[in-house]
């Protein structure tokens, strides 16, 4: 696990860079409109403050990339300044490009700080461009590109100027990697050109040996709109590789559409991209705000789209009745069979087969563009911890790590909340004022641990500090006072410390303006809870709390395990299953009035769901019954039940507000042939169980 | 026996040009490839000692043509002329870096290929 801790003042910086990155693109632009006029000393000034300031910054925070390319950027403008050079539009298409690079590498420093770019090939540019006075030859432009030498080395000149007339539009440049039989190659490839050019330009076709002696491999080089994937789902052919040798970067809009007559003719072309006469492609300057620059280097770095959570959640769904679907055609199938129709049935499983694994890449597929990193939520806690540790005069240091961990975003969403309140609590009762640290011999500024780490199926968040601990005593006082609990039940002292999770427990008399707000640990238990997910909380007076929040990586579809208890029907998420036992009734002890059986030396605490949900009817201990041995976290225990009716894909859907109090149980479930199911909820159940008092409270 | 050439060139005049030029040196079997596709199909096909390529061609160019060539274990040794109408220095340099072994510049001199050619069928 990374430690990735989110200095603030890296934000600051990122912060400051952000603004005069897009301050310089929007200057070199206007700056590019007054190239006719002789240019503009002030703009071009402030566009070199600019650079400076970037350089100066970032070297502070050691981004050496970030502060050399501004160095080099400094030092050319620092030249326009004086009037070394001239102004041309070719070296202020260089700068916005560097621009757009420093753009990129600052933005990836906010994702990830060791993010780095190879940035001599623009470098290089700028060098080339100082040398030239401005003017750079297409040959500088295309080692300034990056390109595999060995690919260059087979275009003519002409072939070279498309190329680069090609990136100078923002085309994508791609290559191609195909082969064909040697006995139809020609039409195949001519075949797959013509296609190519109704989407781009087949700039070069470059002939290899294939795998095989009567294959032979060709290697094209094409400026495209399209990403590699498009063109992979374009021309829809397995043997096909296709890989981006150099991104396209001029906003689409800004490109003229590729139509299907092809590309421009070379009669059409100027000669020299790099004149005057031919300004490149600013669309900053045509949609005019500086969000718009942004926008476009966004896309450049990470190509990635922003979409709307519900459009995710109703693909979701989609595939969710896709599964539902493919398991109703699986029931047909065995109909089929029993009825005689065997082979009709094994056609129609093996389809079902293919079919399932389709459904099952596209489940992933869908599942992992939902999934997010907890970074943007620990970073949101990091400010709600900064502010309130500064409005209480408290000393506070965040410990962040895992961040990079990831998690659905529907439960990244719904677990700001509560983790702010975890983490206000934390503040408010937890850590001690300075004095009083240091009264205790402890350092005077706390630390407050924000930790995520992936457990195989599950996420852990911890919320740890080192301030005062809950006292299980007061939290006893406090719970006979307010009638939760007798005064002569004993509990343990994790018994106690759960009490705080209790409706209407609050262990400070005047509620707190900031973790108060009539919000108590036990709506963030049910917070917790309505994710499927568990909460332990872990004490020690003096030494601190810690609060360990165990949830599933992804809600909607689950592999469930479908069980029987008293002719009901429950699904039983099978991440949490651990094995499955055929239950001895022999076995069984007790223990504390509660049953337990012995499972390879350690002591199962059962769970006997009939009892539960109030379903047991008269007693028929007679009966065959088996134990799912579940895990959460570091606990286990056995769920008893009269029969496994196998595993299935299911979709949980919620249960409605009005529902949501019911302990237990995570949601409701289809089970594809018109039958809703209840899927428990074995977080909830464990802590229940575990707590030694399995009653649910209702 | 007698040595196989094969000429890929686009123009019909230019390679009855190559031709005659050849003839006049001496007896040569003469494999004529109007694109670089149909040399790509001859060369598997035919053992070729010598090739001689244009540069512009509609399919592949000339460069291309010789990357493969050089390329391949099976046709690698076999030498290779390039003759272009497209003298410039960029080019050239480009042939001859991807193992060309001679470089000639249309209008050639029939001199000057019947002497190439002697040398590396020799």
């Amino acid at each position: 696990m990374a430690d990735r801790p989110l200095s603030r003042a890296v934000k600051d910086f990122l912060g400051e860079a952000e603004e005069i990155i897009e301050k310089l693109n929007l200057d070199l632009v206007e700056l590019g409109d007054a190239v006719e006029r002789g240019g503009d000393p002030d703009l071009l000034n402030g566009i070199f403050r600019g650079a400076h300031s970037i350089k100066g910054l970032a070297g502070m925070f050691g981004f050496n990339d970030i502060s050399e390319l501004a160095h080099h950027m400094e030092n050319i403008l620092d030249n326009l300044r004086l009037d070394k050079i001239p102004l041309t539009q070719t070296l202020i298409q260089t700068l916005l490009d560097a621009v757009e690079v420093l753009t990129r590498l600052a933005n990836g420093k906010a994702a990830e700080d060791d993010f780095t770019l190879d940035i001599s090939p623009i470098l290089a540019r700028i060098a080339s461009a100082a040398e030239n006075g401005g003017e750079e030859t297409e040959g500088d432009r295309l080692k300034s590109l990056g390109i595999d030498p060995s690919i260059l080395s087979v275009l003519t000149e002409y072939e070279e100027h498309r190329l680069l007339e090609n990136v100078r539009k923002g085309h994508h440049l791609l290559q191609l990697r195909i082969a064909f039989n040697l006995a139809s190659f020609d039409q195949d490839l001519a075949e797959m050109s013509d296609r190519l050019k109704t989407q781009g330009e087949v700039i070069s076709t470059l002939p290899g040996t294939g795998d095989q002696p009567e294959r032979i491999a060709f290697q094209l080089l094409y400026g495209t709109d399209s990403d590699p994937g498009q063109i992979k789902t374009f021309l829809d052919r397995n043997d096909l590789q296709v890989d981006l040798l150099v991104p396209g970067s001029a906003a689409k809009g800004a490109a003229s559409p590729s139509s299907p007559s092809g590309p421009d003719t070379p009669a059409q072309r100027t000669p020299e991209p790099a004149s005057p006469e031919s300004p490149s492609k600013m669309p900053a300057k045509e949609t005019g705000p500086a969000a718009e620059a942004g926008g476009m280097s966004l896309r450049s770095i990470s190509r990635t789209v922003r979409v709307d959570i519900d459009k995710l959640d109703s693909l979701m769904n989609i595939v969710g009745e896709l599964v539902l679907s493919k398991g109703a055609i699986a029931t047909l199938c065995d109909t089929l069979k029993s009825e005689g129709v065997t082979e009709s049935a094994a056609q129609l499983q093996k389809a079902t087969r293919v079919l399932e694994r389709r459904l099952t890449e596209l489940q992933k597929g869908v599942m992992e563009v939902r999934m997010v990193p907890v970074l943007q939520l620990f970073e949101k806690v990091s400010r709600i911890v900064r502010r309130v540790a500064g409005e209480q005069c408290k000393q506070v240091t965040l410990d962040i790590r895992g961040a990079e961990t990831e998690l659905d975003k529907l439960i990244v969403e719904d677990l700001a909340d509560p983790l702010m309140h975890i983490v206000r609590n934390a503040i408010d009762h937890g850590v001690e004022s300075s004095e009083e640290r240091e009264a205790c011999g402890k350092q005077s500024k706390a630390t407050i641990c924000l930790w995520a780490m992936q457990k195989g199926n599950h996420v852990v968040i911890e919320i740890h500090d080192d301030g005062r601990g809950i006292d299980p005593e007061k939290v006893r006082r406090k719970a006979v006072q307010k009638g939760l609990i007798d005064n002569d039940v004993q509990l343990s002292r994790e018994a106690l410390i759960d009490l705080i999770m209790m409706p209407g427990f609050s262990t400070r008399d005047e509620v707190s303006e900031l973790s108060g707000r009539g919000v108590g640990m036990d709506v963030v238990k049910n917070n917790i809870a309505s994710l499927s997910g568990m909460i332990e909380v872990e004490s020690r007076v003096g030494e601190g709390t810690s609060v360990a929040i165990t949830l599933p990586i992804t809600l909607a579809i689950i592999k469930a395990l479908i069980v029987q208890v008293e002719n009901k029907t429950y699904a039983l998420p099978i991440n949490s299953v651990l094995e499955t036992l055929m239950m001895d009734s022999a076995s069984i002890r007790t223990i504390e009035r509660r049953e337990v059986i012995e499972l390879r030396d350690t002591t199962l605490p059962l769970l006997r769901l009939g009892q539960l949900f109030g379903l047991a009817s008269a007693s028929s201990p007679a009966k065959r019954s088996y134990v799912v041995v579940v895990g959460m976290a570091d606990k286990k225990m056995g769920i008893v039940v009269d029969d496994m009716l196998g595993q299935q894909d299911v979709v949980i859907k919620s249960l409605g507000r009005t529902l949501s109090f019911v302990r237990g149980i995570a949601g409701a479930a289809d089970l594809g042939n018109q039958r809703t199911i209840l899927v428990l909820d074995v977080g909830g159940l464990m802590s229940e169980t575990l707590r030694g008092d399995a009653a649910i409270y209702v | 026996m007698l040595k196989k050439i094969l000429i890929t060139e686009d123009s019909p005049t230019m390679r009855s040009l190559i031709i005659s030029t050849l003839a006049d040196m001496g007896d040569f079997e003469i494999v004529e490839a109007a694109n670089g596709f149909e040399a790509l199909r001859i060369l598997p096909r035919e053992k070729v000692d010598l090739v001689i390529t244009d540069i512009n061609m509609p399919d592949i160019n000339g460069l291309e043509l010789v990357s493969f060539v050089k390329n391949n274990p099976n046709y690698r040794s076999i030498p290779l002329f390039i003759i272009s109408t497209e003298g410039r220095e960029r080019d050239r340099e480009k042939g001859l870096a991807l193992g060309a072994d001679a470089y000639l510049v249309k209008p050639f001199s029939p001199d000057e290929l019947q002497a190439l050619v002697r040398r590396y069928l020799n």
